[in-house]
């Protein structure tokens, strides 16, 4: 049964597929055909089914970087949703100070990714950087690329220095958008400052804190480039995220196959969380609307 | 419960006013008895949610002082001042429950959690709210929302007054009624003072026993409805209170002493020539009478002046007839039965009801 008559309105959408197909569905095709093949040279390959898939999930190295993966992304989380509200809350509402402390906390968002980890680089550095030669003055023995706790402790600083602006952002304009009225009842009801945060701001800051949450999860998950420029995954893997890994595997040891299949592990992962979280978010969105169910 | 009185009360929002017009609310002193039902009433932007905010110590005031019973609460802040306040738009805290939603007051004072659940109960049975306690406040309707609001008020048992601030803007027509009986029904029943806010004069005049009407930052006049009905104590009172609202005719004492004139037209109007001569030399004079009061008919009465009447319409139960004096109008609200035409008319206006107003103010 024909629904629509004038199919023409789908050329309309042709130049998005075009350029979805070229970006985006073609090389995850690629990446397909290697997972389920051992290619040895330009005419020579095997297909292997999902022999990439069982090796790489036997891997203990990519378990290691699961696991310190896993953790990363929970630490900076921790840190970084709340110091952001807490740094939101904190700024002033209007005027030219607003103004001035948006663009000051707004700065690191600018800041190239590579140039990050190279800021850090120097900073951490007992010789010529800031931070390490303070440390040092201190009598502190900080040396990030020999000790692996230092070096975690480097990768979080910088991470939450490079995108808790990021929350704070979402957060100062979640709370700008609460109607002064909620203030004025606060007042009236004797409402400690305690009080208006946990029943006023926190229930209204919901959508853009599931906002954060998720654009934050996605982009620490993927974290590559600043721990490459800074600890190149070292010292020995203690640094080693899942994506330096994958790089390691694929471009690193040419091992194509199992880094396809990896990749599309990982692929997978990112999309099962965000997708909860999502769901999560639109439910939020509309918590009046009543669930679809199918008839 | 307590009496309110405004001590040469003013505020500027802007550091240092010097003209009147400076000012969102120009100075004022009045009491507010206590128990009683009071709507300030005004258009937009006149200030009364400025006063309204000042009393219950939202906003502090740049001059004068507020005193609950005697005492000086000026200084004080909101949550030490017994104040309860409704907003235009209903405020519930989301992610508590109704009974939590009302119970928050309570317990941010510390009252034992027993006595805040009879309180609850009580508050909730007045409302009729009791088959709602335990559902999330965030998925009720406007009407119910706005309850719980006007609820969280009700709950304290020190509140001096409750504050209105337009109350009723987002609420569906049919449930309007509904919320404002049941706003009577609770002033009746706890003597409670309440204040009212709303641009809505029919709103004001059904709910209160005293109206407050303020223009421009100013209190125009305060009376109870008749009063500001029958005895416009400003021109603005006069427009503002009524539908429609009152004639005005810019005019002067006619030469003589013998009734006025409207653009160089001479009325012989039966009005007291001894008020004429109070009204002469005052600055420019407005006459004033209520198409309610405006006798028109198309044959000639005892008194009556001359005009054309150039429309006649019929409102079901009641007509308005527009008449021509001058290059002004005049409307006359008449009975539904009144035989009246267009054409040639006759206008009067008895004594009693037609003011007389010398720079907008009403001449005695």
């Amino acid at each position: 049964m024909l629904k629509t008559r004038n199919n023409k309105a789908w050329f309309l959408v042709l130049p998005v597929v075009l350029s979805v197909a070229f970006s985006a569905i073609i090389p995850l095709m690629t990446v397909i055909n290697y997972s389920v093949q051992d290619i040895l040279g330009p005419n020579r390959k095997v297909f292997v089914g999902l022999e990439w898939f069982q090796e790489v999930l036997r891997d203990p190295d990519l378990h290691g970087a699961f696991i310190r993966q896993l953790l990363f992304t929970m630490i900076v989380l921790a840190i970084e949703i709340p110091l952001g509200i807490l740094i939101a809350l904190s700024l002033p509402a209007r005027g030219w100070k607003a103004s001035l402390s948006l663009v000051l906390i707004a700065l690191p968002l600018l800041v190239p990714f590579n140039v990050v980890g190279t800021i850090w680089q120097i900073f951490g550095r007992a010789d010529i950087g800031l931070g390490g030669h303070f440390l040092a003055s201190l009598g502190i023995d900080y040396n990030y690329a020999t000790n692996p706790l230092h070096a975690w402790l480097t990768v979080i600083l910088m991470d939450v220095w490079h995108w808790t602006p990021l929350v704070a952002l979402l957060c100062y304009a979640g709370l700008r958008a609460i109607p002064e009225g909620y203030y004025q009842a606060a007042k009236i009801d004797g409402a400690k400052a305690w009080a208006v945060f946990r029943y006023i701001q926190l229930p209204k800051l919901g959508g853009v804190l599931m906002i954060g949450l998720l654009l934050r999860f996605m982009d620490s998950f993927m974290i590559y480039t600043e721990p490459f420029v800074l600890t190149g995954g070292g010292p020995g893997n203690a640094t080693t995220f899942l994506s330096v890994y994958l790089t390691k595997l694929a471009v690193g040891q040419f091992d194509l196959g199992p880094a396809a299949a990896f990749s599309l592990v990982y692929f997978l992962i990112i999309q099962i969380v965000s997708f909860i979280l999502y769901t999560v978010i639109q439910r939020n969105a509309n918590p009046q609307a009543p669930r679809q169910e199918t008839t | 419960m307590a009496r309110i009185e405004l001590d040469d009360l003013a505020h500027a929002y802007m550091p240092d006013p010097q003209k009147p017009e400076d000012y969102a609310l120009r100075p004022m002193t009045m009491t507010w008895q206590d128990g009683g039902a009071y709507a300030l009433l005004g258009p937009s932007g006149c200030g009364k949610s400025t006063l309204l905010n000042i009393i219950s110590g939202l906003v502090r005031p740049s001059h004068g002082r507020v005193l609950f019973d005697g005492q000086d609460v000026t200084n004080l802040p909101t949550e030490a001042r017994n104040i309860a306040q409704v907003f235009q738009f209903p405020v519930i805290y989301d992610t508590m429950t109704v009974h939590d939603n009302l119970a928050f007051p309570l317990r941010n004072r510390r009252v034992p959690e027993p006595e805040v659940r009879t309180r609850v109960a009580q508050v909730a049975e007045l409302l009729e709210l009791t088959g709602d306690l335990r559902n999330r406040a965030s998925g009720l309707s406007a009407d119910m929302k706005q309850k719980i609001s006007l609820g969280r008020g009700l709950v304290r048992k020190d509140v001096a007054a409750i504050l209105f601030d337009e109350p009723l803007t987002v609420i569906d027509p049919h449930l309007k009624w509904q919320l404002r009986s049941k706003l009577k029904q609770i002033h009746y029943e706890l003597k409670l003072s309440l204040i009212y806010v709303t641009h809505d004069q029919v709103e004001a005049l059904t709910f209160a026993d005293q109206v407050v009407l303020m223009e421009g930052g100013e209190v125009v006049q305060a009376g109870t409805p008749q009063a500001l009905f029958e005895e416009p104590e400003h021109v603005f009172v006069g427009y503002f209170i009524g539908s429609p609202g009152m004639n005005l005719l810019p005019c002067a004492v006619a030469p003589g002493g013998q009734g006025v004139q409207v653009d160089g037209q001479t009325y012989e109007l039966p009005i007291d020539p001894d008020h004429l001569e109070r009204a002469r030399g005052r600055g420019s004079l407005t006459l004033g009478i209520r198409p309610e009061f405006l006798g028109c008919s198309n044959s000639p009465q005892p008194g009556a002046v001359q005009a054309h009447i150039t429309r006649v319409e019929d409102l079901g139960n009641y007509k308005i007839a527009t008449a021509v004096m001058g290059q002004h109008t005049v409307k006359a609200k008449l009975a539904e039965d009144a035989a009246i035409l267009t054409g040639p008319g006759y206008l009067s206006f008895p004594p009693e009801q037609t003011k007389l107003y010398a720079n907008s103010r009403i001449v005695r």
